[in-house]
């Protein structure tokens, strides 16, 4: 009895193995995974690249696919916890992915890079700009700027621009995404001989209660406040500031995007914040036009950077897809190789920049613009003047 | 001295937060001799009932806190008949581990029911009070925290002194056996004391997302650590303590951010908090008990 036990079991496990190994395509179609927050605090930017992607995944099947296959994709939540996204990544290998964009948030996608290289999954992230996201990982890309792109771009922004400004610097001393800005930002800032007047942390414990750091800030006289963080905290911020009478210009970067879409969010207060985006929704350019007028009519809103993000990702995906010149019965190991070294060789115009080239290290070269929120709008710096 | 003015007073707003906070937690544990975990969790509740009942079914300010007050009563009788009358003869360590549960238990029932997107609160007041020439800012919503804090404090004091219930509580919490044979409804009364402090749980919601205006069903956690601090800080089960715990706290967590680093503001309330209980292990006003052999 035990051994007739014994050896149904032993057939559910090898029925187990074969159906899993079997779930790797029937050839027609290639399968896209994506990952990012869903829910909890950082959401807004999952659903948004969730939502510029399926509109190029939508685009590119309509008019005949990738290399004769239909691009099937599926997005997962991680909330923005590193566990949760591992596990989303486990469930999509299960599925059968064959490409990871993602994940969207940088500390999440730290754990999950890991993985990916040990997989020899090709990944595109659309928006995780930690350099610890790509260090060592020759197959995993970034389609943002690196985090010290952000802050060197931002303090050469500033140094170009208002370079007489005394400036305050309030970042999240727990995130790695807002250290890693803060500290290129500052060695930058230094480089260029900005005023640094005040620093001031939080971290996420603390991050209801800013009275104090502006406090300081003000009566350093700061009439710059430079916030390397996400949008949740600064909302806080923003209004806090306002009931203390305190105007300085904020000056973001890409994790300010999506302030004007939070739920009940008051958006006189973001009025004048400037913002570091390679992206802005006024740009007059067709595919600009186009992709902004599709979003609009699915999702009801402006698209903001990171749903642009979303959208070049696939298209880059495709560009290197194409450039490889992969085929139906690549395994998912041979074509992250082939990927890996089309990647290198394509110059990519998306949304998000013209003449995008990657780097050995994963890193992408483009360049950033400067945005202002205007009446509950992104428009350029330029445009604003 | 204007920014130490300044400093000062954010101190107090926050501290009043955590005042107002560390009350329910510390009657709950002065009579039930439990702590309530969950306490910050009701708040969050507090928080969502009051800003729905605000924004969808508009109605005015003073019927949503009303509708947010009987809400958490129900919640907290009915939190305290399900998970904790059960467990009233089990040992205490049981007790706190399930109202870990059922911190957790409100927590993702408010993520599954209001989303995890942090929404907006609308604060009850707004508007800022100015001294010198508009240098010197208060927000009425901090004044007006301060103030409920003392109306309350006050008000559980004579509560708890004078009438019959609160004197039947006191009873309850020297010794629940002699209460019982004295003819006192121990049970009753354990629950009656679940019901103010959940009253008081809407209350401070209502007062902490006005002042930091976010709501996520994890807003009651951190703020309820504090607050629990504070009631240890000010001696746990001593009303006038739990507000005066609070208060210290806020100003020592809100000068230590300005004058020594952001980044150590925590420690060095932690530190503080070690040092009032190696010299007064029962904190600052609370009655130092020995343990009967």
């Amino acid at each position: 009895m035990k051994r007739l036990l014994a050896l149904m079991l032993v057939v559910v496990m090898c029925a187990a193995v074969m159906v899993s190994c079997g779930n790797k395509d029937d050839g027609n179609t290639l399968k896209i995974g994506g990952i990012g927050p869903i829910t909890g605090s950082a959401a807004i930017y999952g659903q948004a690249v969730m939502n510029g992607c399926k509109i190029a995944v939508d685009e590119i099947n309509a008019n005949g696919g990738i290399g004769g296959m239909q691009i099937e994709f599926n997005f997962q939540d991680d909330a923005n916890v590193a566990e949760s996204s591992v596990n989303a990544y486990n469930k999509l290998m299960d599925w059968g992915m064959d490409i990871l964009v993602g994940t969207v948030t940088t500390t999440p996608c730290i754990s999950v890079s890991a993985k990916v290289y040990t997989d020899r999954v090709f990944a595109l992230t659309p928006s995780a700009s930690s350099t610890d996201v790509t260090k060592d990982k020759d197959n995993m890309f970034q389609l943002c700027f690196s985090d010290p792109n952000q802050g060197t771009g931002s303090a050469t922004y500033i140094a170009a621009n208002m370079a007489d400004k005394k400036i305050a610097i309030i970042y999240r001393n727990d995130d790695a995404y807002s250290q890693g800005i803060r500290d290129t930002f500052a060695a930058e800032a230094r480089a260029k001989n900005l005023n640094i007047v005040y620093e001031g942390t939080f971290t996420e414990d603390t991050a209801t209660d800013f009275s104090v750091q502006l406090t300081a800030a003000k009566s350093a006289n700061a009439d710059l406040i430079f916030l390397p963080i996400y949008y949740q905290p600064a909302s806080v911020i923003l209004s806090q500031a306002k009931t203390m009478d305190y105007a300085p210009t904020f000056f973001g970067v890409d994790g300010m995007d999506g302030i004007l879409t939070m739920e009940n969010f008051d958006i006189t207060l973001a009025e004048g914040v400037m913002v570091l985006t390679p992206f802005s929704s006024d740009a007059e350019d067709d595919l600009t036009k186009n992709f902004v007028k599709k979003y609009k009519e699915l999702y009801g809103e402006v698209p903001n950077q990171f749903a642009a993000d979303g959208y070049d990702c696939i298209y880059a995906v495709k560009a290197a897809y194409e450039k490889a010149g992969c085929t139906k019965d690549m395994t998912r190991t041979d074509l992250c190789e082939a990927l890996v070294k089309a990647i290198k060789e394509i110059s990519f115009d998306g949304l998000t920049g013209q003449d995008m080239t990657w780097s050995d290290k994963g890193e992408v070269n483009k360049m950033p613009i400067a945005v202002v929120i205007k009446n509950g709008d992104y428009i350029s710096a330029e445009a604003a003047e | 001295m204007l920014e130490f003015l300044s400093y000062l007073i954010s101190g107090i707003s926050l501290g009043s937060v955590y005042a107002i906070i560390a009350l329910g937690y510390t009657m709950v544990y002065g009579i039930a001799k439990m702590l309530n975990f969950a306490h910050g969790d009701v708040i969050m509740v507090g928080g969502y009932v009051s800003l729905l009942a605000m924004t969808s079914l508009g109605l005015p300010t003073w019927a949503a806190i009303l509708l947010a007050m009987v809400v958490c009563t129900v919640l907290g009788v009915i939190i305290e008949g399900l998970a904790y009358k059960p467990l009233r003869s089990a040992p205490s360590l049981a007790v706190l581990i399930t109202a870990i549960g059922v911190s957790y238990f409100l927590q993702n029932s408010a993520l599954l029911i209001w989303g995890a997107n942090p929404k907006v609160y609308s604060p009850i007041i707004e508007g800022t009070f100015k001294l010198f020439d508009g240098k010197l800012p208060i927000s009425y919503i901090s004044m007006l925290t301060v103030s409920v804090c003392i109306v309350i404090m006050i008000g559980l004091t004579i509560f708890t002194s004078k009438s019959k219930m609160g004197k039947a509580m006191r009873a309850c919490s020297e010794d629940k056996a002699a209460a019982q044979l004295m003819g006192i409804n121990v049970n009753k009364t354990i629950s009656l004391t679940f019901a103010i402090g959940s009253a008081l749980a809407a209350i401070a919601g209502v007062l902490l997302c006005s002042s930091y205006p976010t709501l996520m069903p994890t807003t009651g956690s951190m703020p309820g650590i504090k607050a629990f601090t504070a009631a240890v800080f000010g001696g746990i089960g001593s009303i006038p303590g739990a507000f005066l715990g609070g208060i210290l706290l806020g100003i020592i967590e809100s000068l230590a951010k300005a004058y020594i680093s952001t980044q150590l503001a925590n420690t060095v309330v932690f530190a503080v908090l070690i040092i009032v209980l190696l010299v007064r292990p029962a904190g600052l006003l609370g009655k130092y008990v020995p343990e009967k052999v």
